[in-house]
């Protein structure tokens, strides 16, 4: 098992130099270094002079990937590409372009992205596993019918309209809670149950839709049906049997998520004014600064990978009959 | 079940919620009934080191903390220097190239240097600062720390002992020569070094020593000689600028020239100081009313009253008009009046829209699609609040800002530049067939005034009345301007050789591009608005919109033909618009800031002579008629068809007083004054939260459940029979 | 005029192509055909799938696109040699800009409410008194086409809407019974049996095909429709935006940009998420770790950034290269089709893992296993065994992906990185339309058109990609 888990983190490292390559080749096709000094250096009155310091200072005056004026292994080390990417294995991300610490932003920012993104995410579990259950108690009744149509619906709308039309009503029309904003400690309540409720509302749909098919998919085994002729109530049946044993696909398919709820929602937080990494990322890419979003890729990259590792891990969990080698 | 236990936990939350009040009151309730003024900042800023701030995001904080030799006064109309931390604004003396003193009347040739001289005000004190703490032995406290007791240090506060002292003319070079500062990267140096003598060589020897330092080390700029920057005394500087330039004083404005001292330049570089943002960027350390206490740009700012501002008065004298308005009331009081300025940051325009009117920001901005909830014009064109607003004592402001909006032509281009007759038919043709009325009143709900050369109101060599139109686009009829017919413009633009949009020789349909950003004239319908408008001459527009540094580049490489763009003044000159145009500034031969690439000798001539001239004093009427004369030229050669000058338009609540527009001097917050327990009490009666729909839901929910209690216990039943 | 084939349009076409060879091929496969036929009777299925085929109609006339020809006499005097060679619009329309041409030409100053005769916003109008002065007065100003017909007489618009939607609803009853009757005579024939048997097993669930929900569908559709385009001739039925265009007109142009937007970027990445992923699971060993490092390493990077930077990297590639382009809407349908491919890049890889699952249990099959013992090349095996096996996960991925590409349409244009901002899409609507909120009073009619029209595709989408679902799959089939 150990060794395993050595030989994923080990298989991380490529995918991770391969993510990299591409952030690279991607943004500096679009970016030159000249035009992040532009972006920086803002519009009025920047002169040519200027534009040479600002890219000799940040270290952005050398080739992209590979020196030809360089010997040796320096061909590939004295690169934009290395200097700015092999630091990152290191967590060390270095500054932004306006001169401010990535790795200390990203800390700050931590707590508000996981402030929304968790309660979010355990309260929309908890309710789409329950409405869920509940449709899958009254399968092919008209209270199922109608649940099912109620997701579809629910589903087919935008997740912009149900932000809008939350916050239009809620905060604008019954004020009961501010508009926008955020604030730290007790206070933060207070902001968070909004998006939080709307980041539920959004997700019902289609999670309750998944949860449905899997429960019963389980209820059609043959284990459930000799549970029922034990004479077993259905609502214990659901419960002690079908709801255990369902959880598991259930988990597999959601601990992938988990690591990724650091990185925040980028459109929630951006409605609701919320400074989590989110709205960071997106403030990055419209300031086109290259520090940040690589910080970002790398980052989100890194959980991903540890989300697939969390996820074969509790494939072990559940099914004892797999074996990594 | 837990979807009971979950719907339970909300309503009785929500429930919780609704008790009382201002539930949406977006600050902590501590604050309720404090001296503090609360504002929105949209665009975190970037820099708060005074040279390297230059945008408006950044200017509404350095202004309140830093303090230049001189600033704007508050309340009178032209914008009127004053001194603020001298004792007088410096007029200059003139040298020839010999050294020998020149009258001020000398002809701008014949001056080689300009001399400034700035006396300070004594006693002046800084901000308490932990930079200007020192030990029982007089030497600084915080010098020399390492890592281990930079731990537990995460912000400003978190140094124990803080201390003051003067203010003093060496800040003021210190700060001057932080300008050449190689890692800073000041956005006027290039064109300060022109002007400042040794300025240039400065930054030269700057950026040897630099690269021999390690990246992060300290630069001691006091062992570095900057010829022409001088201390006369403890109180008083001199400096001396190549040539003449009237405008400078307007620079000795802005943060640029605010005081930095050498301990706190030293105190933030110490190592480890950079990486937990203990920068001057992000603390910036000053004279001025107010200090930055909080800093997270992410979401909330906070300045704080300085205990040691050097007690400047309200003033006395305003224009006619501000008496009736009550802005003199506070005549002679100490400044500033608030204790604490909170700006939280506001993305998106609506929340910030909605928090006005719910009173919890005290004075907005308007988006234009908010707009006609707040203003309608009342009879007569002036502009007046909806009934709604007035009800709650809202007040509007506006002043026509220090800007240009244009549509800018690439004199360089075959189709639609030179100055041939032609072409500059074609250009007269499309400035009178773009209506820009109709385009204020649909886009900027009337935010503007249409523009009849490049020079805004307010700015010196501005004419109102019929003087004043573009006689290219306009006519003056029954009193008024009106836009001319478009029969004219399609006369001009036959003459030009495009009948009805087709080249008279190959009948080749007439296609124009426009290069523009998103932001800018970017989105669909002001795309779709401009297509119609070239339509009106059967011209066809294609539109291409590209990100900022695609379109500056194309600028920058004069592939454009027609390109979108506007200028906010730096100072209140008319020099700081029509440089503009000057054909020294071209953008593609010189890389400056004529975008149009205009060359126009005639007119260049004009500009160099109006540049030396001042508009105060003797001078001033030649200098009018030497401007009227370019902007005349500019109107018929039409490098740009003028777009409109916006006005800004501030809303304020009843009980935020002493407001006054000003779109130059940016120091106002220390002038504001709030009624807090009005404000308390409105807000309290604006923010009454509605309940019924909680009930609402609930009850919903209730019977959305009924059904399955009621189809749970029918089942449960029968699976127990069956 | 002069037609024009934009990218998009020849890629729609050779989807609509595709579609009918793979209806031709599912004819000949008994399974497939078995769970179309499954998919006929689904009701709720079938409904949607009527609804859906009018949004294609109106995407498809939507595909065909032409320059028309300038007017000549423009350049009268001169040019007469060149009278001959005709001179095109850079504007290039569509059929269905063809179709609309009074929507879309029709338009006013500004805002106007669903079926207003007078503008939303007061505007200032000098009227000059009997006394010679100039005088401003604030009102309402009239439109100058919505309801322009009822001249002075603006009172009578209520009555003039209702008797027009009084004859749109006995069109609509006259056009239904009609293709009712019609359906009933096919059937009978079909059949054999009298027309009252066949009317009976159409309303009794005893066909076939799902008949009494198409025609159902086509009723509310009929009762939808007519109404709309009845009024619409002379009104503006859901309003007109910022700068006076009709609401419907932009509603009716977004359905081409959705469309294209879900199933254009479903094509692009199937054939490399086929390709891939059955070969990483039928040769495993290097090359599967290779396909696997691909994407893994793609779908690691977080989704938003990814298209975002490609966003921007086509439209430097689009601003470089302004000589590709004739029109801007050329410009607009290659960033459109830029989106489709990034969206597809980002999204194939889900769908590649599924098949390389897949093909990873099929090879494991005894008679594929036989098949390779007995020396049958790999790539017939793929072809006659894999494939053919695998053609359900394919069509459940492509209608699942649809309803969430739409979305992700209207995400995207919101942060910025979506379709180009001249081009219509719900996207770009909900975002003009979102500002409109705050306006007092509220301009709603944008959002609430582009909102209905929008969640009738999504809806239809989901509940048609349900019924395939469901008919395709081979763990549901039998449970449930």
């Amino acid at each position: 098992m150990l060794a395993y888990l050595i030989r994923r983190l080990l298989y991380a490292v490529p995918i991770l130099i391969g993510v990299n390559l591409i952030t690279f080749a991607l943004f500096f096709v679009v970016n030159t270094p000249d035009d992040m000094a532009r972006m920086q250096l803002g519009v009025k009155r920047v002169t040519p002079e200027a534009i040479e310091r600002w890219k000799a200072e940040r270290g952005y005056d050398k080739p992209l990937f590979i020196n030809p004026a360089a010997t040796g292994s320096a061909v590939f080390t004295d690169t934009i590409f290395f200097a700015k990417s092999a630091r990152m294995f290191a967590a060390d991300f270095g500054r932004a372009e306006d001169g401010r610490d990535i790795a200390r932003e990203i800390v700050s920012r931590m707590g508000p992205s996981l402030a929304i993104a968790l309660p979010t995410f355990i309260l929309g579990l908890l309710v789409t596993v329950s409405f869920a259950l509940l449709l899958t108690f009254f399968r092919a009744s008209y209270l199922d019918f109608w649940g099912v149509v109620l997701c579809v619906a629910m589903m087919s709308i935008s997740g912009l309209f149900y932000i809008i039309g939350g916050q239009y009503l809620v905060s604008k029309i019954w004020r009961l809670v501010p508009i926008s904003g955020y604030g730290g400690g007790l206070d933060a309540w207070k902001f968070l149950i909004l998006p939080v409720l709307i980041g539920v509302l959004s997700g019902i749909g289609s999670s309750t839709r998944w949860y449905r098919t899997i429960f019963l998919e389980e209820i059609a085994k043959d284990y459930v049906r000799t549970a029922r002729a034990k004479g077993l109530a259905e609502a214990a049946v659901l419960f002690r049997h079908v709801l255990q044993n369902a959880l598991i696909p259930i988990l597999t398919g959601v601990v992938v998520v988990i690591p990724l709820l650091f990185m925040g929602s980028l459109l929630t937080e951006s409605f609701f004014g919320i400074p989590g990494l989110g709205s960071y990322t997106i403030d990055a890419i419209n300031a086109q600064d290259f520090a940040v979003v690589r910080a970002m890729v790398f980052i989100g990259s890194v959980l991903y990978i540890v989300g697939l590792i969390l996820t074969d891990l509790s494939y072990t969990l559940v099914d004892p009959r797999i074996r990594f080698h | 079940m837990p979807f009971f236990r979950f719907t339970f936990l909300v309503s009785l939350l929500l429930l919780l919620t609704a008790c009382g009040s201002e539930q949406n009151d977006p600050y902590p309730r501590a604050e309720r009934g404090q001296n503090i003024l609360y504002s929105a900042f949209t665009e975190r800023p970037k820099h708060l080191d005074p040279v390297q701030s230059y945008t408006e995001d950044e200017i509404t904080f350095t202004a309140q903390i830093y303090e230049p030799p001189l600033q704007y006064h508050y309340l009178k109309r032209p914008y009127t220097l004053i001194p603020l931390t001298s004792d007088a604004v410096p007029t200059p003396r003139y040298y020839d190239d010999r050294g020998r003193e020149l009258p001020a009347t000398a002809p701008a040739e014949a001056i080689a240097h300009s001399v400034y001289e700035i006396r300070l005000r004594p006693g002046i004190r800084y901000q308490p600062h932990p930079a200007f703490a020192s030990d029982a032995a007089g030497q600084p406290l915080y010098r020399n720390l390492d890592r281990e007791q930079l731990r537990g240090i995460e912000k400003i506060a978190d140094f124990r002992a803080t201390a003051s002292r003067e203010l003093v003319a060496d800040d003021y070079i210190y700060e001057i020569k932080r300008l050449a500062h190689p890692r800073l990267h000041s956005p006027i140096f290039g064109m300060m070094a022109e002007r400042i003598v040794g300025l240039r060589e400065l930054g030269a020897a700057l950026q040897t020593e630099a690269k021999r330092l390690p990246a992060d080390a300290w630069i001691d700029l006091d062992r570095f000689a900057l010829s022409g920057v001088t201390r006369v005394d403890r109180h008083t500087y001199r400096i001396t600028l190549r040539g003449k330039y009237p405008q400078f004083v307007y620079w000795l404005a802005m943060p640029f020239f605010a005081p930095v001292p050498r301990e706190v330049d030293r105190f933030y570089h110490q190592p480890g100081m950079a990486a937990k943002n203990l920068t001057l960027d992000w603390y910036p350390v000053g004279t001025g009313p107010f200090m930055l206490t909080q800093n997270n740009p992410n979401s909330r700012m906070v300045l704080e009253r300085n205990p040691n501002f050097h007690g400047e008065t309200y003033p006395c004298l305003g224009d006619p008009e501000d008496q009736a308005d009550g802005l003199l009331a506070d005549c002679g009081k100490t400044l500033p009046f608030i204790d604490q300025a909170v700006f939280s940051r506001e993305k998106e325009s609506i929340p910030y829209w909605n928090k006005f009117l719910q009173g919890y920001y005290d004075a907005s901005g308007i988006s234009s699609d908010s707009f006609d909830q707040a203003v309608r014009l009342g009879v007569g064109g002036d502009v007046q609040l909806s009934d709604e607003m007035r009800g709650k004592g809202i007040r509007l402001l506006t002043s026509v800002r220090a800007s240009i909006f244009y549509m800018g032509f690439n004199m360089l281009d075959p189709v639609v530049g030179s100055l041939a007759e032609a072409q500059t038919k074609l250009r007269q043709a499309l400035s009178i067939a773009i209506d820009q009325e109709e385009f204020i009143s649909i886009f900027m709900n009337g935010r503007g005034i249409a523009a009849h050369g490049p020079l805004p109101p307010g700015i010196f060599g501005y004419v109102e009345g019929e003087a004043g139109i573009n006689p290219v686009v306009y006519d003056w009829v029954d009193g008024q301007v009106r836009r001319k017919p478009l029969e004219v413009a399609k006369k001009l633009l036959t003459e030009a050789g495009w009948p009805n949009g087709r080249q008279a020789s190959t009948g080749e349909p007439l296609v124009l591009n426009l290069d523009t950003t998103g932001g800018g004239m970017g989105d669909k319908s002001r795309l779709d608005w401009l297509t119609r408008q070239f339509a009106k001459l059967d011209i066809q527009l294609v539109v291409r919109s590209t990100d900022f540094n695609r379109f500056q580049e194309k600028v920058r490489k004069g592939a454009v033909q027609l390109y979108y763009l506007g200028w906010n003044a730096d100072y209140p000159d008319p020099e700081n618009f029509l440089f503009l145009l000057a054909s020294r500034e071209g953008k593609v031969a010189k890389g400056g800031e004529n975008a149009s690439n205009y060359a126009n000798p005639a007119f260049d001539q004009l500009f160099e002579r109006m540049k030396n001239l001042e508009s105060e004093g003797p001078r001033g009427v030649e200098r009018l008629a030497i401007i009227r004369q370019a902007v005349a030229l500019l109107q018929h050669d039409a490098p740009w068809i003028y777009g409109f000058h916006p006005t800004s338009y501030t809303l304020s609540h009843v009980w935020l007083k002493n407001r006054k527009p000003t779109e130059v001097g940016h120091n106002t917050l220390k002038y504001q004054r709030i009624d807090v327990a009005e404000r308390q009490r409105l807000r309290q009666e604006w923010n009454r939260p509605v309940l019924w729909p909680l009930a609402a839901i609930a009850v919903l929910l209730l019977a959305m459940l009924l059904p399955a209690a009621l189809g749970y216990r029918r089942r449960e039943r029968s699976t127990a029979r069956g | 005029m002069a037609p024009v084939v934009l990218w998009s349009d020849a890629l729609i076409w050779l989807l609509v192509l595709a579609a009918s060879v793979l209806g031709w091929l599912s004819r000949r496969n008994p399974l497939l055909r078995a769970a179309w036929q499954r998919v006929g009777r689904n009701r709720a299925g079938m409904a949607s799938a009527t609804v859906l085929l009018v949004f294609v109609c109106i995407g498809l006339l939507d595909s065909l696109h032409y320059r028309p020809r300038l007017e000549e006499g423009a350049g009268r005097g001169a040019g007469s040699s060149n009278e001959k060679t005709a001179v095109y619009s850079v504007e290039v329309l569509s059929l269905l800009d063809f179709l609309l041409t009074p929507l879309r030409t029709r338009t006013e100053k500004t805002y106007s409410e669903p079926l207003a005769t007078r503008a939303h916003a007061k505007e200032s109008i000098k009227v000059r008194d009997a006394d010679g002065q100039l005088r401003q007065s604030r009102e309402y100003p009239r439109l100058k086409h919505g309801g322009a017909h009822l001249g002075a007489d603006e009172a009578g618009r209520d009555a003039d809407v209702a008797a027009r939607l009084l004859r749109a609803l006995g069109l609509a009853m006259l056009v239904w019974s009609a293709l009712a009757a019609a359906t009933a005579a096919l059937l009978a024939r079909r059949q054999n049996c009298s027309h009252r048997q066949a009317w009976r097993r159409i309303w009794h669930k005893e066909s076939d095909l799902a008949c009494n929900a198409v025609l159902a569908t086509i009723a509310v559709l009929l009762l939808c429709g007519l109404p709309l385009a009845m009024l619409a001739t002379d009104y503006h039925v859901f309003g007109t935006d910022k700068v006076g265009q009709d609401v419907l007109y932009q509603v009716l142009k977004s359905v081409r940009t959705a469309l294209v937007i879900g199933l254009v970027t479903t094509l692009v990445m199937l054939p490399v998420a086929i390709f891939l992923g059955v070969v990483a699971g039928y040769f495993r060993g290097w090359v599967d770790d290779l396909i696997q490092y691909l994407y893994t390493t793609l779908s690691s990077i977080p989704g938003v950034l990814l298209i975002a930077a490609a966003v921007l990297m086509m439209q430097v590639l689009i601003d470089t290269h302004p000589q590709w382009f004739a029109t801007a809407a050329e410009r607009a349908d290659l960033r459109l089709l830029a989106l489709c491919f990034i969206l597809g890049v980002t999204s194939w890889t889900g769908l590649c893992r599924l098949l390389r699952g897949e093909t990873l249990k099929l090879r494991e099959l005894e008679y594929i296993q036989a098949a390779q013992a007995f020396g049958v090349s790999d790539l017939r095996i793929i072809a006659r065994h894999i494939l053919p096996n695998l053609m359900h996960i394919v069509i459940i991925a492509l209608v699942m992906d649809f309803s969430s590409l739409v979305l992700a349409e209207a995400v995207l244009s919101y942060v910025g990185i979506g379709v180009d901002p001249t081009m219509i899409s719900f996207g770009t609507m909900i975002n003009n339309a979102r500002l409109e909120l705050a306006r007092e009073p509220m301009v709603w009619w944008s959002l609430a058109a582009a909102f209905v029209f929008m969640f009738t595709l999504v809806l239809a989408a989901n509940l048609l990609a349900d019924a395939v679902r469901d008919a395709f799959d081979p763990r549901l089939t039998g449970s449930a």
